[in-house]
C-alpha cells in the first residue's frame, strides 16, 4: 500500500511537471462546466462580432440573389434539419430577423468556428443554455457560411 | 523546475531502491522500479506508437497505443460485428462476401504495415484470414477495412500477408495443400502425394489506391507454406517462405509430419517470375474468388467473383525458386534490417540457423546443390548458412531486430525472448515471458529502419497473470524496454482474441491524415438523403425503402405508416452532422440484424422485415445529445392487404390527428 501511495505520488508530480499546454480541444461536447457561462442575452440585438476570423465585414446594401440562391441550397443540406425560416424554435432558434438582431461577423464566426464560439462566447452560450444542444460544427467554408449569411438577409427581406 | 525534477529522481531512485529490497511475490518479480513510469501516459496524452495487433480467431484487428497498451479500437475486418453495423448493413455485407457464400467469421493471424524503400508509409494495414484465405486492407485514413480478396487454390492461408520494400506484393502461401481448384477435388486423402499441391500467391498493391489484384501464383510440392518475408535492400527482389511437412503426410502430422532431419526455408526471385510471366509462361487457370472493394463515396461495398488465375510451374520457369534446407519444422523466416540475413526458426530445434543472402547467390551461381526436392533445386546447407545461433533456448519461433545490429527471437517451449548479435552469433540477454510468448514484434522490427525503443511480446498463456475470468482467460501482450542493454518487462495488457503478429508505427505518421468525417456534399449513395427536404418513404412492389435523416437529435421522418406485413423495409440513413465523433445509431425493435452506427456524412442501410402488425419504435443508439433519449420515433405495420396509406412526418402529425 505505502508503495502504491508513493509511486501515486510520483505519477502525480510527474505530470505537474508536463505541465499545461497542449490540452486537446473537446469540441462536440456536450459537457461544459457551469461557471464557464457568463451573462449574455439571447434575443436582444447585439453588437458583438464574436470569436473567429471575420472581424470586419464588408456588406452591400442590395441582395445579391444569386449568392442567396446557394446559400438556400447549403440551408436546405445543413441547416433546415434543426432552423425554420420563422421565429419557431426548433432545435435551434428561427432564423427570421437574426440578420438584424446579430452583426455579420457574430452570424460568420458562428456558423463557422461553433465550438470556440459555444465554449466563449457568451451570446452563444446563452443559446446554448435556452436550445440546450450544441450546434453541431457542420463544416461551412467562409464562403458557405457567406452564401448562407445572403440567404438569411433575404430571409429577412433584403431585397 | 530544475530542483523539482532533482526531487522527482531522488523519489523515483529510493522507489526503486525500495522495490528492489521488497522480497519478489510470484512473476511480478521481473517488473523493474520505473516501469510506471516508463508506461504511463497521463490522462488527454496521446500514446508515442500506435500498435496493430492481430485479434486471431476473432477475426479483427486490434489498435492499441503504447506505451500504455491502451485499446484504441478494434477494426472489424474478417468477422461481422455487430457493435459497428459492420457485416449487418446492406452496405457492409458484401465484404464478407467469398466464393462460398457470406462468410462471417475469419481467422486473422499477421499484420503488414505498408512500405515505400523499405519504411513505413502509414498508408494501409494487411492481415491475412487463415480458415477461408483472404487478405483484408484497412485504410488507415479511416481505420476501416477498405478492400478484401480471396485466395483460390490455397487451403488455409497463413503464410500472408507479408509484404515487399516498396508494397509491390503482399503474398499469400498456403497452410494446408490440397487438390487444385480446376481439378476434381473429390478425390480419397491418402493421394495426397499424387493430388495435393502447394501454391504461393503474389498480390500486388496499387501505388495509387492500394487496390489489391492476384498478379500470379507458383505451383508447388504439397508441402505446408507457414510463414514468410520479404528480401530487402540487396535482398529486394527475393521472397522467402518458411514450409514443414516436407514428409507430405496427410494424417497424425504432429508425428508424421516431424520426421525428417530438415524442412525448407523457400526463396522465391519474384522479379524472375515478373518476367516469365510477361513472356508468357503463366498459364491460366479458371477458378472462383471473391474481391470486394468498399467505396467512400457510395459508401457501400461491392462484392465481384473473378474467375481466371495466372500459376507459374517452376518446371517452365528455371531459377525462380530454390530450397534451403532448416532444420526441425521452420516457423518463422525473417530478414534482417540489412537483407543479408535469413533467420530460420525450427520450432523443434535448439539453436537458430542465419543464412546469408551473399553466399545463397553464390551457391546459385555455383549450382551448390543438395539434389532436387520434387523437382526444384535443394541449395546445399553449409554453402547458404551464415552460422548458427548456438544453443539460444527452447523452440524458436520468431524474429525481430533492433537498429543496431541485434535480433530478438521468441522461444514458446521455455517461454523466453533472447536477444542476439547478428554479426557473431553470440546471445547477450534473455527475458523471461508470461506465458508461452508466440509473436514478438519491435516497432518497425520488420523495416530496414526498425524504430526499436520497445519489444512487445504477445503470449498464448496467461494463467495466473489476471483476475481469474472463469476457464477462459484473456491473451496478452507484453511490453518490454529494449532501450538499454537489458531488456526490461515494464507493462501487461490483455488484449482480444488471440494475439498473432503485430506491427507498430510511430503515431505521427498516422494522427496527419486521419479522416474526421465524411463531406456529406461528396456523399454518391443512391438512397442518401441530401437534407431533411429529401427524406421520403417510398413503395415498390413490396420493399418499403425509408429514405431518412438524422442529425443532433431527431430522425426525417421519425412517425411512419403504412407498411403492411410481407413488406420488406429498407432503412436508408443518412447522417447529416459534419462534425468529428459525431456518429449517430439507428435500431428498431425486432430486427433480425444489428444496430446501424453512422459516421458523419455517411448513408447506411438497414433492412426489417416485419414479423406481426403493431407499432415499433425505433431510435438513436449512440448518445448524441442531452435530447438523445429524445432521438427516436415510430413505424406502424398493418396487416396484408391494408388501406393504410404510406405517410410520413417529423414535427406535425401527418395523417392528421382523429378521435
Amino acid at each position: 500500500m505505502k508503495k502504491l501511495f508513493i509511486i501515486l505520488s510520483i505519477a502525480a508530480l510527474l505530470y505537474a511537471c508536463s505541465g499545461g499546454g497542449d490540452n486537446q480541444n473537446t469540441s462536440g461536447s456536450d459537457s461544459q462546466t457551469g461557471d464557464l457561462f457568463k451573462e449574455g442575452k439571447p434575443d436582444a440585438e447585439d453588437e458583438a462580432k464574436g470569436i473567429g476570423k471575420f472581424t470586419d465585414v464588408e456588406i452591400s446594401p442590395t441582395l445579391d440573389v444569386k449568392m442567396a440562391e446557394t446559400g438556400k441550397g447549403i440551408y436546405d443540406l445543413k441547416c433546415n434539419a434543426c432552423h425554420k425560416l420563422t421565429k419557431e424554435k426548433l432545435v435551434g432558434p428561427g432564423w427570421s430577423g437574426v440578420t438584424t438582431r446579430r452583426k455579420v461577423e457574430w452570424i460568420l464566426n458562428f456558423t463557422t468556428n461553433p465550438d470556440e464560439m459555444l465554449n466563449k462566447d457568451p451570446a452563444a452560450q446563452a443559446l446554448l443554455e435556452e436550445c440546450l444542444v450544441r450546434m453541431p460544427n457542420q463544416g461551412l467554408s467562409d464562403d458557405d457560411a457567406r452564401h448562407v449569411y445572403e440567404f438569411m438577409r433575404q430571409n429577412d427581406g433584403v431585397k | 523546475m530544475k530542483k523539482k525534477m532533482i526531487y522527482v529522481s531522488m523519489l523515483a531512485l529510493s522507489v526503486s531502491a525500495l522495490l528492489y529490497s521488497c522480497k519478489p511475490k510470484g512473476p511480478s518479480q521481473a517488473v523493474t522500479g520505473d516501469a510506471a513510469a516508463k508506461t504511463y501516459v497521463a490522462p488527454g496524452k496521446y500514446d508515442a506508437f500506435y500498435d496493430f495487433v492481430s485479434g486471431g480467431f476473432s477475426g479483427q484487428m486490434a489498435v492499441y497505443g503504447l506505451p500504455s497498451g491502451r485499446l484504441l479500437r478494434v477494426i472489424p475486418v474478417f468477422s461481422v460485428d455487430p457493435e459497428k453495423g459492420y457485416g449487418y448493413s446492406d452496405e457492409t455485407k458484401p465484404m464478407l462476401n467469398t466464393s462460398h457464400g457470406f462468410v462471417p467469421w475469419g481467422d486473422l493471424h499477421h499484420i503488414a504495415l505498408s512500405q515505400t524503400d523499405g519504411l513505413h508509409d502509414g498508408r494501409w494495414v494487411f492481415g491475412n484470414e487463415n480458415n477461408t484465405p483472404r487478405i483484408g486492407r484497412v485504410d488507415l485514413k479511416t481505420f476501416r477495412t477498405a478492400e478484401i480478396i480471396e485466395i483460390p487454390n490455397s487451403g488455409g492461408n497463413h503464410s500472408s500477408p507479408f509484404i515487399t520494400e516498396n508494397s509491390e506484393y503482399v503474398v499469400a502461401g498456403t497452410r494446408f495443400s490440397i487438390p487444385m481448384d480446376n481439378t476434381n477435388g473429390d478425390v480419397p486423402i491418402n493421394t495426397y502425394k499424387k493430388n495435393f499441391r502447394g501454391t504461393v500467391s503474389f498480390i500486388s498493391v496499387a501505388p495509387e489506391d492500394g487496390r489489391m489484384k492476384i498478379a500470379f501464383q507458383i505451383l508447388l510440392p504439397g508441402v505446408n507454406f507457414d510463414l514468410a518475408r520479404a528480401g530487402k535492400g540487396k535482398s529486394h527482389g527475393w521472397f522467402f517462405f518458411s514450409c514443414y511437412n516436407s514428409e507430405r503426410a496427410n494424417t497424425l502430422l504432429e508425428v508424421n509430419a516431424s520426421q525428417r532431419d530438415k524442412d525448407f526455408v523457400m526463396a522465391v526471385n519474384w522479379k524472375k517470375a515478373e518476367e516469365y510471366l510477361k513472356a508468357g509462361k503463366g498459364e491460366k487457370r479458371s477458378v472462383a474468388y471473391a474481391h470486394n472493394v468498399y467505396n467512400e463515396s457510395t459508401h457501400s461495398a461491392t462484392s465481384t467473383i473473378e474467375k481466371e488465375v495466372t500459376v507459374l510451374d517452376p518446371k517452365d520457369c528455371p531459377d525462380m525458386v530454390y530450397f534451403m534446407p532448416c532444420p526441425k519444422s521452420p516457423h518463422g523466416c525473417d530478414t534482417d534490417p540489412t537483407g543479408e540475413y535469413i533467420v530460420g526458426s525450427g520450432k523443434l530445434a535448439a539453436m537458430i540457423p542465419v543464412f546469408s543472402f551473399t553466399k545463397i547467390q553464390a551457391a546459385i551461381t555455383a549450382k551448390n546443390f543438395d539434389g532436387e526436392y520434387e523437382g526444384i533445386p535443394v541449395l546445399k546447407y553449409d554453402a547458404v548458412l551464415h552460422g548458427e545461433v548456438k544453443k539460444p533456448g527452447l523452440g524458436p519461433l520468431h524474429t525481430e531486430f533492433d537498429a543496431d545490429g541485434n535480433a530478438y527471437t521468441s522461444f514458446f517451449v521455455s517461454s523466453e525472448v533472447v536477444k542476439w548479435r547478428l554479426s557473431d552469433l553470440q546471445v547477450v540477454d534473455r527475458v523471461p515471458t508470461y506465458y508461452s510468448i508466440g509473436h514478438l514484434s519491435v516497432p518497425g522490427g520488420p523495416t530496414k529502419k526498425p524504430w526499436g525503443k520497445y519489444m512487445i511480446a504477445y503470449n498464448k498463456i496467461t494463467k495466473d497473470r489476471y483476475l481469474p475470468t472463469g476457464p477462459e482467460l484473456a491473451q496478452s501482450a507484453q511490453l518490454y524496454d529494449i532501450s538499454g542493454e537489458k531488456m526490461k518487462l515494464i507493462l501487461d495488457f490483455p488484449t482480444i482474441g488471440e494475439p498473432h503478429y503485430a506491427e507498430a508505427i510511430p503515431a505521427e505518421l498516422l494522427t496527419k491524415n486521419s479522416t474526421k468525417f465524411y463531406r456529406i456534399e461528396e456523399n454518391k449513395h443512391p438512397y442518401v438523403s441530401m437534407g431533411e427536404k429529401e427524406a421520403k418513404v417510398e413503395r415498390k412492389g413490396n420493399e418499403v425503402h425509408v429514405n431518412m435523416t438524422c442529425i443532433r437529435s431527431h430522425f426525417v421522418p421519425d412517425n411512419i405508416e403504412g407498411v403492411k406485413m410481407g413488406d420488406v423495409v429498407y432503412f436508408h440513413v443518412t447522417n447529416l452532422e459534419q462534425d468529428w465523433d459525431i456518429p449517430h445509431g439507428f435500431a428498431v425493435k425486432g430486427a433480425n440484424n444489428a444496430e446501424l452506427l453512422i459516421m458523419p456524412g455517411e448513408t447506411q442501410t438497414l433492412v426489417w422485415k416485419p414479423d406481426r402488425t403493431g407499432v415499433f419504435p425505433f431510435y438513436c443508439t449512440d448518445f448524441c445529445s442531452a435530447l438523445h433519449q429524445e432521438m427516436q420515433g415510430y413505424i406502424r405495420v398493418s396487416v396484408a392487404g391494408s388501406s393504410v396509406p404510406i405517410t410520413f412526418s417529423t414535427g406535425t402529425n401527418q395523417p392528421k390527428e382523429t378521435e
